[in-house]
């Protein structure tokens, strides 16, 4: 493992932000461009992923354990988000047969 | 090898994820999210953070993935029943999506750090420096985010039973 982390020391922590913000943009994408909820969920997962590699990233660039001990919490987060969402999916799905967003237009007004 | 091994899994994580955004088959779409979040715990790997490879191991590619899977089978998606939006809306979906790209990249140019990442201590992302920092200063969040837990199961078992009821 060590010698493994000794051959990545040359990556410039300009790599790490454009590849993060490149894997934020096919997120925002998706939540933009596909109308399954399930699928507009994963996107979000997607954002929240590339968020923890770029924390994981600077909490090495900076020598510092919080950055980490913060992915960690994102990572409860992001696993109660993912229950409480898919519950009120699958309850959207039982009132409407759908998983279409665009039936759910109602709740704009 | 030298840093090649970063620009590969970057790469592929890069096309994982297109894919998971333009694939026609939801249940593709989650198995290609399963390969993005494998290649995230590569990365992580790589970064030597192994206490987050292995959480992200098993929180997101065992527990969440296979939430998604369960609801996708449980509500007989997985055929291509997506009603699809007009290319036009996609087309202007992804133009605005570009241009959050240049905008993040291009503001961020100008605050770029090219010095290597050089990990100064090598034991910073194992189990036993995180650990001394989740149960000192991070303690109480520590606690709460049990709380936040306990709470989302409990809503998850609420929102899912109540509608039986009114149904039953």
């Amino acid at each position: 493992m060590g010698s493994l982390f000794e051959n990545m020391q040359a990556v410039p922590l300009n790599h790490y932000i454009w590849f993060c913000a490149l894997i934020f943009t096919i997120g925002v994408i998706g939540v933009l461009v596909r109308r399954n909820a399930i699928i507009i969920f994963m996107s979000v997962e997607l954002m929240l992923n590339a968020v923890n590699l770029l924390l994981a990233a600077f909490s090495v660039h900076h020598n510092d354990p919080s950055g980490q001990v913060f992915v960690f919490f994102i990572m409860a987060l992001a696993a109660a988000e993912v229950a409480v969402g898919l519950s009120i999916i699958v309850m959207v799905y039982r009132n409407t047969q759908s998983v279409d967003i665009n039936v759910l237009n109602r709740l704009k007004w | 090898m030298g840093t090649s091994v970063f620009y590969f899994v970057a790469t592929l994580s890069v096309i994982c994820a297109l894919m998971v955004v333009f694939a026609k088959n939801p249940i593709h779409s989650v198995l290609y999210l399963i390969l993005t979040f494998f290649t995230f715990t590569v990365h992580y790997v790589l970064l030597n953070a192994q206490f987050l490879a292995v959480v992200n191991f098993i929180v997101y590619m065992g527990a969440i993935m296979v939430l998604f899977l369960f609801v996708l089978m449980l509500l007989n998606l997985n055929k291509e029943s997506e009603p699809n939006k007009s290319v036009f809306l996609k087309i202007i979906g992804v133009i605005a999506g570009g241009c959050l790209a240049v905008t993040l990249i291009g503001s961020l140019k100008s605050v770029a750090i090219t010095s290597p990442l050089v990990l100064k201590n090598p034991s910073l992302g194992l189990v036993e420096s995180l650990g001394k920092e989740l149960f000192g200063p991070f303690m109480l969040p520590f606690e709460l985010s049990s709380l936040l837990l306990l709470s989302a199961m409990v809503g998850a078992v609420l929102l899912t039973k109540r509608e039986e009821k009114t149904n039953g």
